[in-house]
Parts: C-alpha cells; structure tokens; sequence
C-alpha cells in the first residue's frame, strides 16, 4: 500500500511572503481513517502546522476546511469519501482571510451572524415559568437550529464571496429564518425590514452549493426561500 | 442597513419579483414566437408585418420589450455589484448599461409603431 500524497495550504505571514502548497507522504496503514487524523499524521511530521479542531465529532465545527475542492468537515469525513487517485489536496475554506495555514479569520462570517439578532426577542410579560410552544410550532425549527456555524456553507457561496459585507450568507439567513419562524419571538416585521434590500437576502442566486456542502445535511436554500415568501407576504 | 440607489426598484424584494415576472413574460413571447415561426413554415413579409400591424401583437411585443429591459437592469446591476470593485468603475458601467437599455428600449418601440 503506497503512501497517501497529501498537498496542504501553507502560508505563516511572519515568514513567508506568499502562501504555498506543501506535500506530505502519509502512511494511514491501509486504514479508511477520517481527514482530521491525517492532518494529525502531518503534524507529528511537521510540528508548525496549524489547524483547527475541537470536539473531533462533527459537533463544535472547528475543522471545516476544503478538501478535494469541497467543503467539509475534517473530523466527519472518510478518506474514501474524498481522496482520488491517492491524492489528498487541503486548502482552508475559500473566501475568508487566511491567518496561518489552515486557520482563518471568520471576523466577517460572525458579523453577518450577529446582524440576524440571532436570539429571541419578545415585547410581552415574561410568564411565570416559561414560553410554551404546540408541538406543530417547535417542529417549525427542525431542520434549522441545528446549525453549528462551521461556515462550510457560507465560504462554499460565490455571493458570499463577492460581498461578504453586505450579503448575510447562507449560514446567518438559515439562523434568521430560524427565529423568524419561531412561535415566541414577536420581532418578526422588524427582522423582516432589515432584509429586504437587494444584498442581505436577495443576492443569494439559489445555486445550493450551501446544501450541496452541509456536513449536517441541513438545507439554507429552503430557508432562504421562505424568508423571500415572508417578505412578499409582508410587502404585498 | 444596507443600501443602493442605482438597483432597478431600489429594493430587492421588488427587484427580485420584477425579475421573475419579467422572466414569464419572456418565456411566454418566446414561446409564443417560436410557435408562430413553426406554424408558418413559408413565412413571407406580408405575413410576418401583419402580425405586428396588430394591436394586441404590439402591446405584446412593447411589454416583453419591457420587460427584457427591466430584466437585464437587475441581472447586470447584480453581476456589477459582484465582479466590479472599484466604485468609478462599477458606476461607469452602471450608467452605460442604463443608457444602453435605454436607447434600446426606445429604438424597439419606434420599430414597432414606425413600419
């Protein structure tokens, strides 16, 4: 069994005037091991790589990255899902500002998360012990709360890319409609208004690279869709 | 809050339905074009000139034109605000796309009432 060729993303701004491509050979002993532990093997050959990884079960979403030219997670992705020809090509998620090595600055993917208001607002009395909801009003959040905000998506869009500034991204609008649809929050016309010009919501061209790339399966085209129902609802 | 002035509605909400709408209309006067081209396989000049000598025709025809304006404003406003960054740049091609749907636009109804 030949070794795995594996081609990673360097690049440590104190030392290096431009970014470039390192190979590593990695023995994984035959084993259908997952990317992340790979990256492990290469660390113990080379010390200074820099990554990023946590709970290394597909939960915290540390370790997004591309790999083979798609966005995944490290931790939850087999080799044999990814490696072609013995090939393993590893390039931090697309679009965001390197740091060093694998490590980017998710700076503009948190803000565009922090504009949504991303937590419930609700103008009545608190009740005594807690808001309840109908099963039918919970079930609405399936699908969107849970989300773990790796970025795979948004830094698999193309409109994210472009303007990371002004459109939210698939990642913060999935969490908008998630509190747009829910049952105790009273916010929902304001939400709405912050919307609705041409780059927050509508720059989204309904490509689904987003769904085509979320390690969780969720899918933020559907709720980009039912926000742009929401907002025709409301403007029309 | 995020805003613009030179997007076709100034909204994108409106923006986003006028292109979906603009949309239909093409796809029905295509289809209805090409329906009328394959019916008419030995097509003349009188034939085709008493086609648009009808009311109805140019009121079809002056509202695809239209609406293919309106369509091509939002679609280029949107690749201008993707690909172009430099501001001068980005409202220089603006203003010439804008003109040009114009002149377009005018030059399509003076054919169709001018014949």
């Amino acid at each position: 069994m030949s070794n795995l060729q594996v081609s990673i993303y360097r690049y440590n701004p104190e030392t290096d005037s431009a970014p470039y491509m390192q190979e590593f050979q990695v023995d994984t002993k035959g084993r259908d091991v997952m990317v992340l532990d790979v990256l492990h093997m290469m660390k113990e050959q080379d010390s200074a790589l820099a990554f990023r990884r946590s709970c290394r079960e597909g939960v915290c979403g540390s370790d997004g990255m591309n790999m083979n030219g798609k966005n995944g997670l490290a931790c939850i992705t087999p080799l044999s899902d990814v490696v072609k020809n013995n090939k393993l090509t590893l390039r931090p998620l697309p679009g965001l500002p390197v740091i060093r090595d694998m490590v980017v600055d998710m700076g503009l993917f948190y803000k565009q998360y922090e504009r949504i208001q991303p937590y419930l607002k609700n103008d009545t009395p608190a009740p005594a012990i807690e808001r309840l909801q109908s099963p039918e009003e919970r079930d609405k959040l399936d699908g969107l709360y849970e989300c773990i905000l790796c970025a795979c998506c948004s830094t698999a869009c193309p409109s994210f890319w472009w303007n990371p500034e002004k459109f939210v991204g698939p990642a913060g609008l999935l969490q908008s409609y998630r509190f747009l649809a829910d049952s105790r929050d009273t916010a929902t016309s304001e939400r709405l208004s912050d919307l609705e010009d041409p780059f927050s919501v509508f720059r989204c061209r309904g490509i689904m690279n987003c769904v085509a790339v979320c390690p969780k399966g969720l899918n933020p085209t559907r709720a980009i869709g039912k926000i742009r129902e929401m907002l025709l609802a409301e403007a029309t | 809050m995020v805003t613009n002035i030179t997007s076709f509605g100034r909204s994108g909400l409106s923006d986003w339905l006028m292109q979906r709408a603009s949309a239909v209309i093409m796809a029905l006067y295509t289809v209805f074009i090409v329906a009328f081209l394959l019916f008419n396989p030995n097509l003349d000049y009188y034939a085709w000139s008493g086609l648009f000598n009808q009311t109805w025709m140019r009121i079809f025809s002056l509202l695809a034109f239209i609406a293919l304006a309106a369509h091509a404003w939002v679609g280029l406003w949107t690749v201008t605000t993707d690909y172009l960054k430099s501001t001068r740049l980005r409202v220089g091609a603006q203003s010439v796309i804008i003109l040009g749907i114009f002149v377009y636009l005018v030059w399509g109804i003076q054919i169709l009432w001018g014949a």
